[in-house]
């Protein structure tokens, strides 16, 4: 089997990472290094097995239908980097005509 | 001074929950300095919640100390991360800290961690180092490096961690105290900064197996908040601590006493099971057949949840955000940028890839699989045997600053701890001696025992029993 490798830069940006490139280069070595020892998992025989998302799953758990509390709004814009007329305030999102 | 013991102390009046935290801000103006355990702590809130404390509750004035990445109402929560150092401040109460707050216990202290518990040493916290207390040139291990090392160093009674790979269990070995990872479900991760969702437990450290009962015993239960959190009844973890381990059948996995384990660690753990067998505990030789894939199946399994987890930091509604983007795409890409820190972003990065068109089936669907082989060992195990018995880490604590070039060597020493996280199972580090090691004199050495899915009760009496004979 080839050597697994990863395309750092890319896969950063849809990490939405943005990296510098001595990251990427540290990055790429160490990363293909755990990859290639990930590897060893294509030594098992997995057909026929199912998938283990979750030890013990739980489906479909329905809480009691009940009204309660919400955090209040100031609790929760307290922690907003930016925020203006109690709403949480971004950059603009949608080019001008 | 142990929570049980302190406990019959307020109970007679010999003391009162303002005193303990005034020792406790001695302590840590004396000692917390050069440990650094503690990221912050509020007194004068803690000392407002003493002033009332009901001393009939279970835990009434008794002060924890909480990882920083548990939310307490009105408290830093920074995860050891830049990216929530600034200026975030819990708006609630997790689910473990409304419990220990209903059963009268004061949490007091933020303690750090690798970076949102990525690590087994702590030097990933982004804030501060923290050093093991027997040797303040070494790790206290990790995650949960904080809360091993305050307790370790008598500046906490007893405090909560979290457990997603070994991250309560390895610095409780490495700093010489009880740290107990709950079954899968038994305990609310609602409140705790998620890591990887179908692995993540929060449990206690603490100076006795008496004490991480009593805890378990407040934080354990169902939680309408947390949709993964059993609904089972808790069982009384105390009246059967000291029913001894007489009789019972305790497994020795072949694969957990192989080459790579160091000689003074082999030494106290063996010790450590002949002592329970002249307790009257029947040993049954056992074997774990797929242990040699657990670290690949983890690294790709816990990464991937974790890129999923860590896309909410995107300095939108909370943390970081960097200055001046020129658009969306760039706050997002640049605020993740300066707010993480190398292994966070590796693990990102490594989970992305696992996730992606064209690996997943490769990758993070095979790993799904072998996880349920390494769960069908233990089913099979625990079909034979109680428990399991095994060390916790390959070696004592290692050295400051050793952190590995290779970021691979550091997660191979994870090997002991990461399958009961795969398989859901309860897990508990006893303290088992000490040895020399790379030049220290006494280092402290972990028995590890595993029990079956919500076995912690039979756990506990096995690991009261090991403590008993040291």
């Amino acid at each position: 089997m080839p050597q697994p490798h990863i395309d750092v830069r890319y896969v950063a940006k849809l990490a939405r990472l943005e990296l510098s490139d001595a990251e990427i280069a540290t990055f790429q070595q160490q990363l293909d290094a755990i990859l290639g020892y990930v590897e060893t998992l294509s030594q098992l025989d997995v057909s026929g097995i199912e998938a283990t998302a979750h030890a013990v799953p739980v489906f479909g758990r329905m809480r009691a239908d009940e009204p309660h509390d919400s955090l209040p709004a100031a609790a929760v814009l307290h922690n907003a980097p930016d925020q203006s007329q109690g709403q949480i305030r971004v950059p603009k999102v949608v080019a001008d005509a | 001074m142990s929570l049980s013991s302190l406990r019959q102390q307020l109970l007679a009046g010999a003391t009162t929950p303002a005193a303990i935290l005034g020792q406790l801000a001695e302590a840590i103006a004396a000692r917390d300095g050069h440990t650094g355990a503690y990221l912050s702590h509020d007194f004068a809130a803690a000392m407002a919640e003493a002033e009332r404390a009901d001393l009939t509750l279970p835990l009434g004035g008794i002060p924890i100390a909480i990882k920083d990445n548990i939310n307490v109402l009105g408290q830093p929560c920074t995860c050891g991360s830049r990216f929530l150092a600034e200026n975030y401040r819990s708006p609630y109460d997790a689910t473990v800290i409304r419990k220990l707050r209903a059963a009268g216990a004061i949490p007091f202290g933020r303690m750090n961690l690798d970076e949102f518990a990525m690590g087994s040493s702590t030097e990933n916290s982004a804030l501060q180092t923290t050093r093991n207390p027997h040797d303040g040139a070494r790790i206290p291990g990790g995650s949960s490096g904080g809360s091993a090392a305050a307790v370790a160093d008598h500046t906490a009674i007893a405090a909560l961690g979290s457990d997603t790979g070994g991250s309560i269990r390895q610095p409780a070995a490495h700093c010489g105290v009880v740290g107990l990872k709950p079954s899968y479900g038994r305990v609310s991760r609602y409140g705790l900064v998620a890591f990887a969702s179908s692995l993540d437990q929060i449990g206690p450290l603490t100076h006795s197996v008496e004490d991480a009962a009593r805890l378990l015993q407040v934080i354990a239960g169902p939680d309408p908040l947390d949709s993964t959190c059993l609904d089972v009844a808790v069982p009384d973890y105390l009246s059967g601590l000291d029913e001894g381990v007489k009789g019972l059948k305790l497994g020795l996995p072949k694969e957990y006493f192989g080459a790579g384990i160091d000689p003074g660690v082999r030494r106290q753990v063996e010790a450590a099971v002949q002592a329970l067998a002249a307790q009257g505990a029947e040993l049954v030789d056992i074997s774990l057949p797929h242990t040699a894939y657990a670290v690949a199946t983890y690294y790709v399994i816990a990464p991937a949840e974790a890129s999923s987890n860590l896309s909410r930091f995107d300095g939108i509604r909370y943390g970081h955000r960097a200055a001046s983007p020129v658009d969306l795409l760039d706050l997002y890409q640049r605020s993740r940028e300066e707010g993480f820190g190398p292994e966070v972003k590796r693990r990102i990065i490594l989970g992305t890839y696992v996730l992606s068109s064209g690996y997943y089936d490769a990758y993070y669907s095979r790993a799904q699989k072998v996880r349920t082989l390494i769960r069908r060992d233990f089913e099979a195990a625990f079909a034979r045997v109680d428990a399991i018995l095994s060390p916790v880490a390959p070696t004592p604590a290692r050295k400051l600053g050793g952190l590995a070039i290779d970021p691979l060597q550091e997660y191979l020493s994870d090997i002991f701890t990461l399958a009961p996280n795969l398989a859901g199972i309860c897990a508990i580090s006893v303290p088992c001696g000490v040895t020399a090691f790379d030049g220290a004199s006494a280092l402290p050495v972990g028995l590890q025992i595993l029990g079956p899915h919500l076995g912690e009760a039979t756990l506990l009496r096995i690991a009261r029993a090991a403590e008993a004979c040291r």
